[in-house]
């Protein structure tokens, strides 16, 4: 029963949702099932901030090793969810919008959260660089291509690649390194992708029969079907 | 004769200057008395009101909209600025109009999605000018109907149907015994050395699922991935980590977890701990997971799911630890960061075979089989598009034109 309930459910749902794409008296149905599970992630919530609660706390006051850290994050997490729920500091208080100008939330979130955010992004830009310095590498013939490819996209974005070939006559205008990184990225790195997205809307299609119909249960927590 | 001298010069300037202004005069008064001849009260001129206002009952539809289209008024086209907006009306059953909706300059269509059944409508529009306002013709009385199959999506239903049932029909053809052929995934093949070297070193695994919610259907693929990883985990007494950025995700990864050890009879090592909630912030949960892997030095590394931008500061930081890394996503985009910085990765589909490729089940791998179908059924249709445009264009057969025309028709699933 524990799991057979889940399975039926499983199965009468994705089978409902399928159904509404081709008959329109159901479509409705399928975007309420859409809507249920927002709903049920939103009470998710609720598991999700107990546990962070739950092991921060235990970490410090068993003292562990970092606890420190632990403490910021609760610090964080009580300010900014008492700054959420009672509308600290909003003007027009606790029936206002809790991103009403103001209002400790949301001066938290563009002072705090926004350039934190930034920042770990903008940690992308080195990573690409260190992560490009090992996969362009000419260790065999595939590499040799990808670096090859790699290094005209490269100058084809930059004045410079239009700079050193801007020689070339308009008759062998193909030959101009920015109309080879176009060429590039418009035909076989297209191509490319779109096998790989027609590759995925199959296994899409093979998982979620597979899930549909019970052979797949690993997701419930059982072995197989 | 003569030239002239500078005092003559002069006299002759003024003249001519005196004489333009006499001459001005008369003209000044003229306009004034021209300007006079125009009343101050004149009628204000309205605005042309917009024309071929049409409702028609959208298609294959649960007779729920409407939609409605109209010629902008002349002002409108002829000029810009002159009319400023447009008010739609509507009148259900005879009753007061309502006003449905407002729009700005320009706009000639709308779709009405707020109707019923049984019921008549009829609209009309209000231009909207500084200079005032003018209606236009009212819409004939419409009754929507109730479409119970959409026809538009006949071929995308018939597509579907070969495509599940090659599906089952290979699942049900590994299961009554036939041994199917299924190509190496050298990512996955990985995985049971990837655990063993993490237990060799003493060292953790770190299982990362994406940071998309269960209805993903790439995060169900990392956590049925994550069932086979943790039966072997399990069987290695060796540490998991699973920091989430998902409620959802934490509660069906903590049971996949717990299942798997008492499968493989150790029920007492399982800890809940080992799935944790971080955050749902995509960046904040990318420092914690950064955070983790250089306190822990974790051995190995799953990236398996929906990823974005934090993909490649991830993998990259692992890849700093010296960890073992296989990823596997389907969002295109984040390929080739896995590719540059994991040992192995799951491609596009590879992920979504992970699962069945990992349990050696036969009906399991009888549904990757199946998608086999669905491949040489997208190849033929490429082959047979690519003829048909390259005959089309170059030697215009009326035809191949027919033929590209359809299988445009049969194709296009957004209707």
């Amino acid at each position: 029963m524990k799991r057979t309930v889940p399975l039926f459910i499983t199965f009468f749902v994705g089978t409902l949702l399928i159904v509404s794409v081709f008959l329109p008296p159901v479509q409705s149905m399928g975007e309420n099932f859409t809507l249920f599970f927002d709903i049920i992630a939103v009470f998710a919530f609720f598991l999700g901030g107990g546990n962070l609660v739950r092991i921060h706390l235990d970490k410090v006051s068993r003292r562990k090793k970092d606890w420190g850290y632990s403490l910021v994050t609760l610090f964080g997490f009580f300010l900014v969810l008492a700054s959420g729920l009672f509308k600290i500091g909003n003007a027009g208080g606790i029936a206002a919008s809790v991103t009403a100008s103001g209002s400790w939330f949301q001066t938290i979130f563009e002072r705090v959260m926004n350039p934190l955010s930034s920042t770990m992004y903008a940690l992308l830009a080195f990573y690409v660089a260190s992560a490009s310095y090992r996969a362009f590498r000419a260790k065999n013939r595939e590499a040799t291509i990808l670096l090859i490819a790699a290094f005209v996209i490269l100058l084809g974005r930059t004045p410079f690649g239009t700079m050193i070939t801007a020689w070339i006559p308009d008759s062998l205008s193909a030959l101009q390194v920015p109309n080879m990184a176009i060429w590039i990225m418009s035909s076989p790195n297209l191509a490319g992708q779109r096998a790989i997205m027609i590759g995925i809307g199959l296994g899409v299609v093979s998982m979620s029969l597979r899930v549909l119909l019970g052979i797949e249960r690993t997701y419930l927590g059982e072995d197989k079907g | 004769m003569r030239p002239l001298t500078s005092i003559s010069r002069s006299y002759v300037c003024s003249l001519c200057c005196l004489l333009l202004t006499l001459v001005l005069i008369p003209s000044s008064n003229n306009i004034a008395f021209a300007q006079a001849d125009i009343p101050d009260t004149a009628a204000p001129i309205l605005p042309a009101p917009a024309t071929s206002l049409v409702a028609s009952d959208h298609k294959y539809d649960d007779g729920d909209h409407i939609d409605l289209s109209w010629v902008p008024s002349i002002d409108d086209q002829v000029m810009k600025g002159t009319v400023t907006g447009y008010r739609l009306y509507r009148i259900t059953d005879d009753s007061t109009p309502v006003k449905l909706a407002e729009f700005a300059a320009g706009t000639n269509r709308y779709q009405d999605n707020a109707v019923r059944l049984g019921r008549a409508y009829v609209y009309y529009l209000e231009t909207i000018a500084p200079t005032g306002t003018a209606l236009s013709v009212r819409t004939a009385p419409l009754r929507t109907e109730r479409e119970w199959i959409n026809f538009d999506r006949k071929y995308l239903f018939l597509i579907a149907f070969i495509i599940a049932g090659s599906v089952i029909y290979f699942i049900e053809t590994a299961r009554r015994g036939k041994k199917l052929f299924i190509r190496k995934i050298a990512g996955l093949e990985a995985v049971d050395e990837a655990i063993g070297r993490a237990t060799e070193m003493g060292r953790p695994i770190l299982f990362i699922p994406g940071i998309q919610d269960m209805d993903n259907v790439q995060t169900v693929a990392g956590i049925t991935i994550l069932g086979r990883v943790a039966r072997v985990v399990a069987d290695y007494d060796t540490k998991i980590n699973m920091p989430v950025s998902r409620s959802l995700v934490m509660t069906a990864a903590r049971e996949t977890i717990k299942t798997a050890y008492m499968a493989a009879g150790r029920p007492d090592a399982y800890n809940d701990d080992m799935v944790r909630y971080v955050t749902d912030e995509q960046f904040g949960y990318v420092a914690a997971v950064d955070g983790i892997m250089v306190r822990e030095k974790p051995a190995t590394c799953f990236y398996l799911g929906a990823f974005f931008a934090e993909s490649l500061i991830i993998a990259e930081t692992g890849n700093s630890v010296g960890a073992i890394q296989i990823a596997g996503t389907a969002m295109p985009a984040q390929l080739p960061f896995f590719v540059a910085a994991c040992d192995f990765t799951l491609i596009g589909e590879e992920l979504f075979a992970a699962s069945a490729y990992l349990s050696g089940e036969p009906k399991q791998l009888g549904s990757l089989k199946g998608q086999d179908i669905g491949k040489g059924l997208a190849l033929l249709m490429i082959l047979i598009g690519t003829l048909a445009a390259t005959l089309s264009a170059a030697y215009d057969i009326e035809f191949m034109t027919n033929l590209l025309n359809t299988l445009t028709s049969v194709f296009q699933t957004n209707r």
